[in-house]
């Protein structure tokens, strides 16, 4: 490759943050090209071992790259992220390249259009490096539910790097991509940022557009940016934010100043956080409570005022979501019936189409992915649907009157994003019902459709494994939460001498040997 | 709260329209069993007064202008089909043998 860089200057172009980046390409110190290229070189070198990425497209990134090298040299005025790489879950539909989900029903899915948000980064000139990998159709917190084989932390490759995007947040932490794109239901951003030490944000619902998003919860499901630092992330929530006519539960409004509040002042003076008393304590480890008790004491020097406040009905919420979540799963995810596209199993003799949708889910669908749809078409059926899905749906009214109570005490919320550091991958996979705890602290944003952040607090004393503080806004105040994590993640960077993820260790090039739990026969077919 | 049975689950599931295995049954019936058991919690909070949420935005009938706008051709829409045939969808027959 011809450079005419200095390679003193950047020993490595992928260590580099996304702003970072973004000046330097308009500077001209480097091109588009030589920086995707050191994106998918390292890529290649440690995706064998991470399986972040379930497609790589060197050659679409590249074109992408070329083209705005090209106008850039021509002088032409360019949109501030362009040329800066992006993974994308394989969650949205990208026109041309196959998409997944992370599941066998969609194999061989190649959309015919792209989703949005997708547009949105071809517009903003961002090469889109490749599809990262997720539980299947975003059913799971640790990624050990894709049907291609479990992510690995890059922090420790024996652990879970968070679900269900676990692809897109080893592949941010592993300096793999800058930035990636991330889909939050439950906490599916925020728990993965938690455990590899890197910011995730689940923008306010209806603040992004879901049109050509593989949907799972409908009154869930938010789309939102993973990155290494909080104006990262802000920078990438901008381009991904907005109204969207084809997406009917868009909200018609500006996108919230999210780049300005990342990058402002770092005064909290008069800001009042709120510590919810509920989400803490039993169950939580000791050095993310510790992590978590730490920004505390930062946030009070930055001048905020630390209150606590109760939501008493958060306590049902993980109930509820697990109602709510399975119900409308079930619907959305009819639409798998092997007729107009996904596999289609064809039983012996001559099967009716009825049989022929029953064998094409029972071998295209995983087991959580049964569970859950099994779970949600009985939470909705006659004679259970009071008990069950009618009153979750009561339960969440009562969870978003907890969240109005308790913003007119704090201007934000504050709480541990996860109760634990990685756990290994295999320990939860037999025990659904200690997987789904691990989404206590996230799920009750996303039932009353608040926005909220994950950033890095540092590392659990006990085990060096990355911890994250989660802060909670109110509905279209998506900026106060950039502003306290930008202002957080400064104090922090200063107080340990650098960003969290700076202390990530060397990433092997080889995954330790299969555990025994895990789905083997296909990681070892997605290394191949 | 009544509990699932290894019946009720075979049940749920043809009306998913998923034909499980037996050692799935198996497996799924003991597990959802114990989540059932669990999210009947909701039970517990008083909530007879409560409007049920179905959704975080106040939106009702969005709707846009009904304009012809460019779709996907016939070609593009059974490009992921299982069994594309004369321009349509192929599918099984619908009708019982008998």
């Amino acid at each position: 490759m011809t450079t005419t860089t200095d390679s003193t200057a950047y020993p490595d172009l992928t260590r580099l943050t996304a702003v970072q980046m973004a000046d330097a390409l308009a500077a001209g110190e480097f091109t588009s090209v030589e920086l995707t290229q050191a994106h998918l070189d390292r890529i290649e070198r440690l995706n064998p071992a991470l399986n972040a990425f379930l497609l790589v497209d060197a050659e679409g990134a590249l074109a992408t790259a070329a083209n705005v090298d090209e106008a850039r040299a021509a002088g032409e005025e360019l949109p501030r992220l362009a040329g800066v790489p992006i993974a994308v879950k394989d969650i949205a539909c990208t026109r041309g390249l196959t998409t997944t989900a992370g599941s066998r029903m969609l194999e061989h899915f190649v959309p015919p259009y792209d989703a949005t948000i997708v547009t949105k980064l071809r517009e903003a000139r961002m090469p889109i490096l490749g599809k990262t990998n997720m539980d299947e159709f975003a059913m799971g917190s640790s990624t050990e539910h894709s049907a291609y084989g479990p992510t690995r932390n890059p922090w420790d490759l024996e652990r879970i790097p968070g679900g269900s995007g676990g692809g897109s947040s080893a592949a941010v932490a592993g300096f793999l991509a800058p930035l990636a794109i991330g889909s939050d239901t439950g906490g599916s951003i925020r728990q993965p940022a938690a455990v590899t030490g890197t910011v995730g944000a689940k923008p306010t619902y209806g603040g992004v557009s879901r049109y050509g998003i593989i949907a799972l919860a409908s009154s869930l499901d938010q789309i939102g940016p993973c990155a290494r630092t909080v104006a990262d992330a802000a920078l990438l929530h901008e381009v991904l934010g907005g109204h969207d006519p084809m997406d009917s539960t868009s909200i018609d409004a500006p996108v919230p100043p999210v780049v300005a509040a990342a990058t402002g002042t770092r005064d909290l003076t008069g800001l009042r956080v709120g510590v919810v008393r509920e989400i803490g304590g039993e169950g939580f480890q000791e050095g993310v409570q510790a992590r978590f008790e730490e920004s505390l004491d930062h946030l009070r020097a930055l001048g905020a005022e630390i209150v606590e406040v109760s939501c008493p009905h958060f306590t049902y919420a993980m109930a509820a979501y697990y109602l709510i979540l399975p119900s409308e799963a079930s619907s959305n995810l009819a639409r798998y019936d092997a007729m107009r596209y996904g596999l289609r199993v064809e039983p012996d003799g001559s099967p009716s189409a009825e049989q022929v949708m029953a064998s094409s889910r029972d071998a295209g669908f995983g087991d959580e992915v049964k569970r859950r749809i099994i779970l949600g078409t009985y939470a909705l059926s006659s004679g259970y649907y009071d008990a069950y899905y009618g009153q979750a749906q009561k339960v969440r009214t009562l969870i978003a009157r907890d969240f109005a109570a308790a913003f007119e005490q704090a201007d934000v919320l504050v709480s541990p994003t996860a109760p634990t550091t990685a756990f290994r991958i295999g320990d939860k996979l037999d025990d659904p019902m200690s997987m789904y705890l691990n989404d206590i602290a996230t799920i009750p944003a996303n039932l009353a459709g608040v926005p909220g952040m994950s950033i890095p607090s540092g590392l659990a004393e006990e085990d060096g494994l990355p911890v994250g503080i989660q802060i909670l806004a109110p509905a279209m105040e998506d900026q106060r939460m950039y502003a306290v994590g930008a202002a957080l993640e400064a104090r922090l960077t200063e107080a340990q001498g650098g960003f969290v993820i700076e202390r990530l260790p060397e990433v092997p090039e080889r995954a330790p040997a299969a555990a025994p739990h895990t789905r083997s026969d296909e990681t070892e077919e997605a290394r191949a | 709260m009544s509990n699932l049975s290894r019946d009720d689950v075979a049940h749920v599931a043809m009306l998913a329209r998923i034909e499980l295995e037996e050692h799935e049954l198996d497996t799924l019936a003991g597990q959802l069993d114990q989540i059932v058991d669990w999210v009947g919690q909701v039970n517990e909070v008083a909530a007879a007064d409560v409007p049920p949420m179905s959704h975080p935005l106040p939106l009702v009938n969005v709707t846009r202008p009904d304009e012809v706008r460019p779709s996907l051709s016939a070609e593009q829409a059974l490009a992921n089909a299982p069994d594309p045939e004369d321009g349509r969808f192929g599918v099984p027959r619908i009708l019982d043998e008998e």
